[in-house]
């Protein structure tokens, strides 16, 4: 400092003009693709990038990870007559390990006996509370529960979610967690075959 | 040096045989001290035991037993393991404990905690307010028989969500939509008395200059919305001219009493309410929580998990480096330049946060025994990248950028000036600490985890002020990401659990303090387990809370517009402050 004073904002100053050339370098380099092509956003958000650095949210949108989670949703095989069948059984593990218990179940009964039926009669999902820790997904035995993707939920009211608004197609859990999805069909497919040589 | 263990509670005893009795529980260690010799004992544990730093003071209701206790955590600045020792008082009213801020005056705030959540009188204390609550609320909200409005159960899981959880909305329980209960006789509208009133007294309370002319002096209030107070924080200041004369800082606008609602909670469902202590670093929240469970349950994480913790513990304390730093520039009148630069940095973190943990800032990564899962694919690539070829390029950038700048040099060199003294007197910790000259760092000191694998520096700086704060978090930066080099080295395959994972665990009773080096410093989880699936007792120590003890001191004598730099330079975040 002894030196020269306003040295050390002059050094500093530069590193500002170097980001401002850079930005503007890279542009050229990309030939006009930087902005709002997948290569160019997965660019940005990479070690490489230099320069200007933002998203253009919501033109352009960062790709989620497959681990990323948000408010969870119901998933459901669908039959070959595109009847829908939830893997939820409303054994209530959910509920129970949901850290604000925003999760709410109605177990469903038969009718005709009286006796719970492993099925959710109602499942509602307070999405205000919900802080997205994914431990429902992370304990539910049955992959009936999973975390979403979709992070868009800004509303007029109060999101509280039921079973149809919560409920998802296996296809879609696939499409957005593929090596989870993949992994765990392969597991559940291991077990039933081994219940069918335990029951022969 | 370090005296073993076991020779130095021998003579411990031997000083005290009369008064201190070792605390026999199961599950429990440490000493159970009589009430009347606690002033003579902690002086000599200070000055003749070298037992210099308080870390924790909180309180234990044991309502079934009928009686309260007190429980202190004192340490060494140069390493090792520490005292535990506990006052036990019968529970009725007033409870009334002698106050330790005579001996150690890190004990101000936290002790003003314990009188607000447990009201445990500290006799001798010199300002003992609430400190989270309002002058006028209703009872003690941590003692066990307190219950909150829309109470509903003692412990999660409530009953009311399964098998028959017929949903209803929480606001729509109370009339007006808040969750507020009054003391009786007691009414918002016709409010008869000042809650302000203790607050003015306290600050009046000062050592007036009598050389000079008489003038008069002015409390000013700047918050709790003011910007640079980095969340909803209050300081009300009393000044002469433009110089500080005392200060207090006013806090608990963000209090949700964390400790109660971890009280309900099973053991698993706090993993992740720590996110939200000092969100800016939710990876060594969860690390500390994790380490004291751990300790109660004696598991210990696989070695691939112990690698995955300490990388993600070391990029958490980057990223929080790095926003302190930015935060700071702002406060310094370099109006968010600097800090775009270090959030840029800070977003490819947490873009890794993000695809390992599945969140950005609310990571709720670790599990007990382990982590939630492994790496993805990809994210190692990501994590080498990173720390091999741009944070070391970036991190020297950010250094030219700003450490040489005169006017960061003028408003920091000198200024806000904590002497070493001082720093441990008012239990400072992490930068604070070992900006102010004392090498404490709870890695080294009393390593957890695998850091006595791992080679690196305890950064120190010697003269205390804002400069050297900022200088500190530079290097432990640079430290951090020769950590980080190390850990993707030597990163082992294998399992990133060691226990099955349930939703329920089973933890023996007992008490464990897990403590971790936090980027704010030592962060420290006290829990007691009672063999129930909730703990007990949940006790945060919480960096950013007790660093504010020093803030008052540091301030006064300098001028109002340093208060701002000052507060930057301790980086509290409002999360951890208020709990």
């Amino acid at each position: 400092m002894s030196d020269m004073y306003g040295k050390g904002i002059l050094k500093g100053l530069s590193v500002s003009l170097k980001r401002f050339i850079e930005t503007y370098l890279d542009d050229l380099s990309w030939w006009g693709k930087r902005y709002h092509t997948d290569a160019g956003i997965a660019h940005r958000g990479s070690k490489d990038a230099r320069g200007i650095f933002t998203v253009q949210y919501p033109e352009e949108k960062i790709p989620t990870p497959e681990e990323f989670r948000f408010v969870p949703f119901l998933v459901y095989d669908e039959g070959p007559n595109g009847e829908k069948a939830l893997r939820c059984t409303s054994c209530g593990i959910c509920t129970k390990v949901c850290p604000p218990q925003c999760i709410w179940i109605v177990r469903a009964t038969d009718p005709a006996t009286g006796r719970p039926i492993p099925d959710p009669a109602k499942f509602h999902i307070d999405a205000d509370i919900c802080m997205n820790c994914g431990l429902c997904a992370e304990f539910c035995p049955f992959d009936a529960i999973k975390m979403d993707h979709d992070y868009e939920l800004a509303s007029f009211h109060r999101n509280v979610f039921d079973e149809t608004r919560l409920s998802k197609p296996a296809s879609y859990y696939a499409s957005i967690r593929p090596a989870n999805a993949a992994r765990e069909d392969a597991a559940r497919a291991a077990k039933a075959a081994s219940r069918m040589v335990q029951s022969e | 040096m370090v005296i073993p263990a076991p020779a130095q509670f021998a003579d411990l005893t031997a000083r005290f045989p009369e008064v201190l009795k070792p605390d026999t529980r199961p599950g429990y260690a440490g000493w159970i001290l009589d009430q009347a010799a606690l002033l003579e004992f902690a002086s000599a544990l200070r000055d003749e035991f070298g037992y210099d730093y308080l870390s924790s003071v909180t309180a234990v209701d044991y309502l079934a037993e009928n009686k309260m206790e007190v429980v202190y955590h004192v340490y060494k600045t140069t390493g090792g393991s520490g005292v535990v020792f506990k006052i036990q008082v019968p529970r009725s009213d007033p409870i009334e404990v002698p106050s330790l801020v005579s001996i150690y005056p890190g004990a101000e705030l936290q002790e003003r905690e314990a009188w607000d959540l447990f009201g445990i009188k500290f006799t001798g204390h010199p300002d003992l307010r609430r400190i989270f609550m309002w002058e006028g609320f209703a009872g003690h909200p941590m003692r066990k028989d307190w219950h909150e409005p829309y109470f509903e159960e003692e412990a999660k899981p409530l009953k009311s969500r399964w098998p028959d959880g017929k949903i209803v909305m929480a606001e729509s329980k109370n009339l007006y939509g808040d969750n507020i209960s009054y003391p009786e006789g007691f009414s918002p509208g016709n409010q008869t008395f000042d809650p302000e009133k203790a607050l003015y007294e306290a600050l009046r309370n000062y050592q007036k200059d009598e050389i000079g002319l008489d003038t008069d002096h002015i409390i000013v209030n700047m918050g709790p919305q003011h910007p640079s107070t980095h969340g909803v924080f209050r300081v009300a200041v009393v000044l002469d001219g433009e110089k500080i004369v005392n200060l207090k800082p006013v806090m608990g606008y963000l209090h949700r009493n964390h400790e109660k609602i971890g009280e309900r909670n099973t053991f698993i469902m706090n993993m992740p309410y720590t996110d939200r202590l000092d969100y800016l670093s939710s990876m060594s929240n969860n690390f500390g929580y994790a380490l004291a469970v751990e300790k109660l349950m004696n598991v210990k994480p696989t070695e691939r998990a112990e690698y995955i913790r300490v990388m993600m513990a070391e990029m958490t304390r980057i990223a929080n480096h790095l926003m302190a730093i930015g935060a700071l520039l702002n406060d310094l009148g370099a109006y968010f330049t600097p800090m775009l630069y270090a959030l840029e940095e800070r977003e490819l973190l947490l873009d890794i946060f993000e695809a390992v943990a599945g969140s950005r800032m609310m990571c709720n990564y670790f599990r007990f025994g382990g982590v939630a899962r492994d790496l993805p694919e990809g994210t190692l690539q990501m994590i080498k990248g990173l720390f091999f070829e741009r944070l070391p390029r970036k991190i020297d950038e950010i250094d030219r950028f700003l450490s040489e700048n005169e006017i960061i040099r003028s408003r920091g060199i000198g200024q806000g000036v904590l002497s070493a003294e001082d720093a441990i007197k008012y239990s400072a910790a992490g930068p604070l600490l070992r900006a102010s000259g004392i090498p404490y760092d709870v890695r080294r000191a009393e390593p957890y985890s695998i850091y006595d694998r791992f080679e690196f520096d305890v950064v120190v700086r010697t003269n205390g002020d804002i400069y050297d704060r900022l200088m500190v978090r530079f290097d432990e930066i640079r430290q951090s990401i020769r950590i980080v080099q190390q850990a993707v080295k030597q990163l082992p395959d294998g399992p990133v659990m060691a226990l099955k994972p349930m939703y329920q665990v089973r933890v023996p009773p007992g008490e464990a303090y897990g403590r971790v080096e936090g980027p704010k410093g030592e962060l420290g989880f006290y829990v007691i387990s009672n063999g129930k699936p909730t703990p007990w007792r949940y006790h945060v120590r919480a960096p950013s809370f007790i660093n504010l003890t020093a803030f008052g001191p540091i301030c006064i004598g300098q001028k109002i517009a340093d208060v701002v730099a000052v507060l930057g330079s301790i980086d509290i975040v409002l999360g951890e402050v208020d709990r």
